[in-house]
């Protein structure tokens, strides 16, 4: 569990000892009784339960559900996966176990689909970006204010078992690539699936190649711990016979006079158990029984640490300042906020700037056009104006022309009831007549009244010669 | 006896159905190996407590501490030479690693030596006494202790513990174990019978006497030499069985699980600074209205929800 690191103090060696000035080893008088403390931490452990998250990482139908089933003891699943998978899903799977006092969480997480598209390029990448999105669920939880990380469900990944085909060659690329890219992330154990298809000696030298394939290609496998010495013996020699060559079944049959897990062939009976038929016990013990705590630790301490490291990084914080002086969290916080608040400045002056701008230009352009509406207003007044003119002086002609026609109207019924007028033309008249010419009167006359005295005869030929109009 | 047993609740969204069926196992796993495996990380990390003392000088806390630990974790002043109480209150903190049976305990123990509380004799809880324990008992866990029981008749003790545990009860000062952290009905009834003798009258001595020719620590009077750890004359085995052999465990827990995270909050709430998902916006500063410390009634109603009912 995560919490029990957290305050788990560091080894107190006795290195530490001497160095610290102020820290004496003590010999007691008497028995105080502390030695009870592991106890106390047990049984704490044991309220709270355990938690234990393992990745299945294999080709479909390779034996990942039935050696799990076969590790546990139990039957989890029982329908099998296709093979069409288009893409590489990450299923999960949760369940209680208990043995005794012991209540353990188990995930299983299988990848279906993987290693079955013709274009496998993509495949690995699922996987790895599964287990980076529980480290950030994690460190999510751990950054919160109000954190409860005691109530935690951990659910970061912390063992990966790798399936490998039983061809008895080498490793395939694919393998190869997904290995790679996740031994930086979770705690990898390479297993041999199906291994009662290879022969003993086949095996052995299957193994020793895979195992020099990973080195020379720098695949950091996982290893059983050696340091404390009740363990380190068997993890030792355990370390020199990975990968495990495992064979799982849930299926019993009669050996002897028991009924053990096996697998039946026509030429004999693979027994899971046995050790000179496989390696599954040495999983079993090694995974569950010698190694699970330190396989939990090493995800937290090591693999976490990691991706936390890279991830904060990312978000911007550092130990050390720019000149590589060492900076509290709260300074890099500080100096962040005071850069946001500078930029949110700015991006709030911006805006308003550009605010200002746009109602300046919306301005003049409402500007521009009243004062066209006004230029054509006026041009209209203006033209308006000029054609009122033109229609007065129209008028005032054409009344001029009324006047002067009923002037000439009045004096030509002047004349009409005056048909014998004073001799002399008028010029005017003539002018008048001249100007009219829809209009010609010829008037012949003789004026038969003793004219004896004038000249009469000359004026007879003279109306004669002009014509009168009325 | 853990206040803060994980309820199952997967946080993650992606990781595991919200379901657990609890499955059955047809045989022997081995996992319960997990437990050896525990105790073998345990032993070689090795165990740390922090422990401090308070209480004016003369009160025998020296002593005490050395009684606890059966160690002299520093010399115990003689009483009336310890020179003039400094003016100003100083913590002077000592280290001790100790081992029994191979399990390593680095003790820190921290004394507090001009500090004016006392809980003596014949009085009662003073208001600066009050006031003290108020603030502490939300920081951290608080054990009060009756010292310099030898001056007391059982009969008076009762009732001086009484009469304390009353003044307690009335100004609301939750001591360690607090009540809203009993886990079950078995933790209630163990953790019951505790709150009922705190505070524990205890006697500190750090010399061995004979005794019906057995070697004891005690402390030699006129009148008889009083067994340190005879139930009958003071109350130190509780003290020590509480502090050491049953509750040391739970004691850290608490410390890390919620006064940690509790300083924890107001802390980064104070830092007006609250880091919030993969894009990590700063908001705007809290509000300056934060209460001075949420107090063991936000745990509490925390712890509650784990546990089944209300004490």
């Amino acid at each position: 569990m995560a919490t029990n690191t957290a305050y788990m103090s560091s080894p107190v060696s006795d290195n530490e000892q001497k160095k610290k000035g102020n820290t004496r080893s003590l010999t007691m008088s008497g028995h105080v009784g502390f030695e009870s403390l592991p106890d106390q931490l047990v049984n704490r452990s044991i309220q709270q339960g355990f938690c234990f998250n393992i990745l299945c990482v294999g080709e479909s139908g390779i034996g990942k559900s039935t050696l799990i089933d076969t590790l546990f003891n139990t039957n989890f699943e029982d329908h099998e996966s296709s093979h069409f998978y288009p893409h590489v899903r990450l299923k999960a799977q949760t369940y209680d176990l208990q043995e005794s006092d012991v209540r353990l969480k188990l995930t299983i997480v299988n990848t279906v689909g993987f290693g079955d598209q013709i274009n496998k390029e993509e495949s690995y990448q699922p996987i790895v970006d599964y287990i980076d999105a529980q480290f950030e669920a994690y460190l999510q939880e751990e950054l919160k204010i109000q954190r409860s990380l005691f109530n935690y469900h951990d659910s970061r990944i912390h063992v990966c078992l790798y399936f490998i085909s039983p061809t008895g060659h080498s490793l395939k690329t694919l393998d190869l690539l997904t290995m790679k890219s996740l031994d930086s992330k979770v705690n990898i154990i390479p297993v041999i699936a199906k291994a009662d298809a290879i022969s003993k000696t086949e095996l052995q030298k299957f193994k020793i190649k895979l195992m020099s394939e990973l080195v020379s290609n720098g695949v950091q496998i996982y290893q059983f711990p050696t340091d404390d010495e009740t363990i380190a013996k068997i993890n030792a020699s355990m370390n020199g016979q990975l990968p495990f060559a495992v064979v799982g079944s849930m299926d019993e049959v009669k050996v002897g006079n028991k009924m053990v897990k096996a697998r039946q062939y026509p030429w004999g009976v693979v027994q899971v158990e046995n050790e000179n038929h496989c390696d599954f016990v040495k999983l079993r013990e090694m995974l569950i029984c010698t190694n699970m705590e330190d396989l939990r630790d090493q995800t937290h301490t090591r693999h976490y640490e990691l991706y936390r490291r890279c991830r904060l990084e990312e978000m911007g914080f550092a130990d050390t300042g720019p000149e590589s002086k060492p900076r509290s969290l709260q300074e890099t916080y500080e100096a962040k906020r005071h850069e946001f608040y500078g930029e949110r400045q700015r991006k709030e002056e911006e805006m308003k700037q550009v605010f200002v701008q746009r109602v300046k230009e919306k301005e003049a352009v409402l500007k521009e056009a009243e004062r066209e509406l006004q230029a054509k207003f006026e041009h209209l007044k203006r033209v308006h104006q000029e054609e009122k003119m033109k229609l007065e002086e129209k008028r005032r002609l054409l009344e001029e022309e009324i006047i002067a026609f009923s002037k000439k109207k009045a004096t030509s019924e002047i004349y009409q009831n005056q048909p014998y007028a004073a001799p002399g033309g008028n010029p005017r008249r003539d002018k008048d007549r001249k100007k009219e010419p829809g209009y010609r009167f010829e008037f012949l006359c003789f004026d038969v009244r003793a004219r004896a005295a004038s000249g009469g005869q000359k004026d007879a030929e003279e109306r004669v010669e002009h014509g009168r109009p009325l | 006896m853990d206040p803060l047993r994980r309820s199952p609740s997967p946080c993650s969204p992606q990781a595991s159905s919200p379901e657990s069926p609890p499955c059955e196992m047809l045989g022997y796993v081995g996992i319960e190996a997990v437990l050896d495996q525990l105790k073998i990380k345990a032993m070689k990390m090795g165990f740390e407590f922090n422990i401090m003392v308070v209480g004016q000088s003369g009160l025998g806390k020296s002593t005490m501490v050395n009684t606890l630990f059966k160690s002299k974790m520093w010399k115990s002043t003689p009483p009336g030479l310890g020179g003039p109480t400094p003016q100003t209150l100083q913590l002077h903190s000592v280290t001790h690693v100790i081992e029994e049976n191979g399990v390593k305990l680095k003790l820190t123990v921290t004394d507090t030596p001009g500090f004016g509380d006392q809980i003596n004799n014949d009085k009662c809880l003073r208001p600066l006494d009050i006031e003290f324990l108020q603030r502490l008992c939300r920081t951290v866990n608080v054990v009060p202790v009756i010292a310099r029981a030898d001056s007391l008749t059982i009969e008076e003790r009762e009732a001086f513990r009484r009469r304390i545990q009353h003044n307690l009860k009335t100004h609301s000062i939750e001591v360690y174990p607090q009540k809203c952290f009993d886990e079950d009905v078995n933790d209630r009834i163990l953790n019951s019978r505790i709150r009922d003798r705190i505070p524990f009258a205890v006697v500190g001595a750090d010399r061995e006497h004979m005794v019906n020719g057995r070697c004891v620590l005690g402390r030699k009077t006129k009148w008889g030499i009083i067994e340190v750890e005879n139930m009958a004359h003071c109350e130190f085995p509780l003290l020590r069985d509480l502090l050491i052999r049953s509750h040391l465990q739970d004691l850290k827990d608490i410390t890390h699980n919620v006064h940690y995270e509790n300083y924890r909050v107001i802390r980064l709430n104070q830092s007006h600074v609250l880091p919030r998902g993969p894009g990590w916006v700063n908001l705007a500063p809290a509000p300056p209205c934060q209460p001075s410390s949420p107090g063991l009634t936000k745990v509490c109603r925390w712890a509650q929800d784990n546990s089944d009912e209300d004490s």
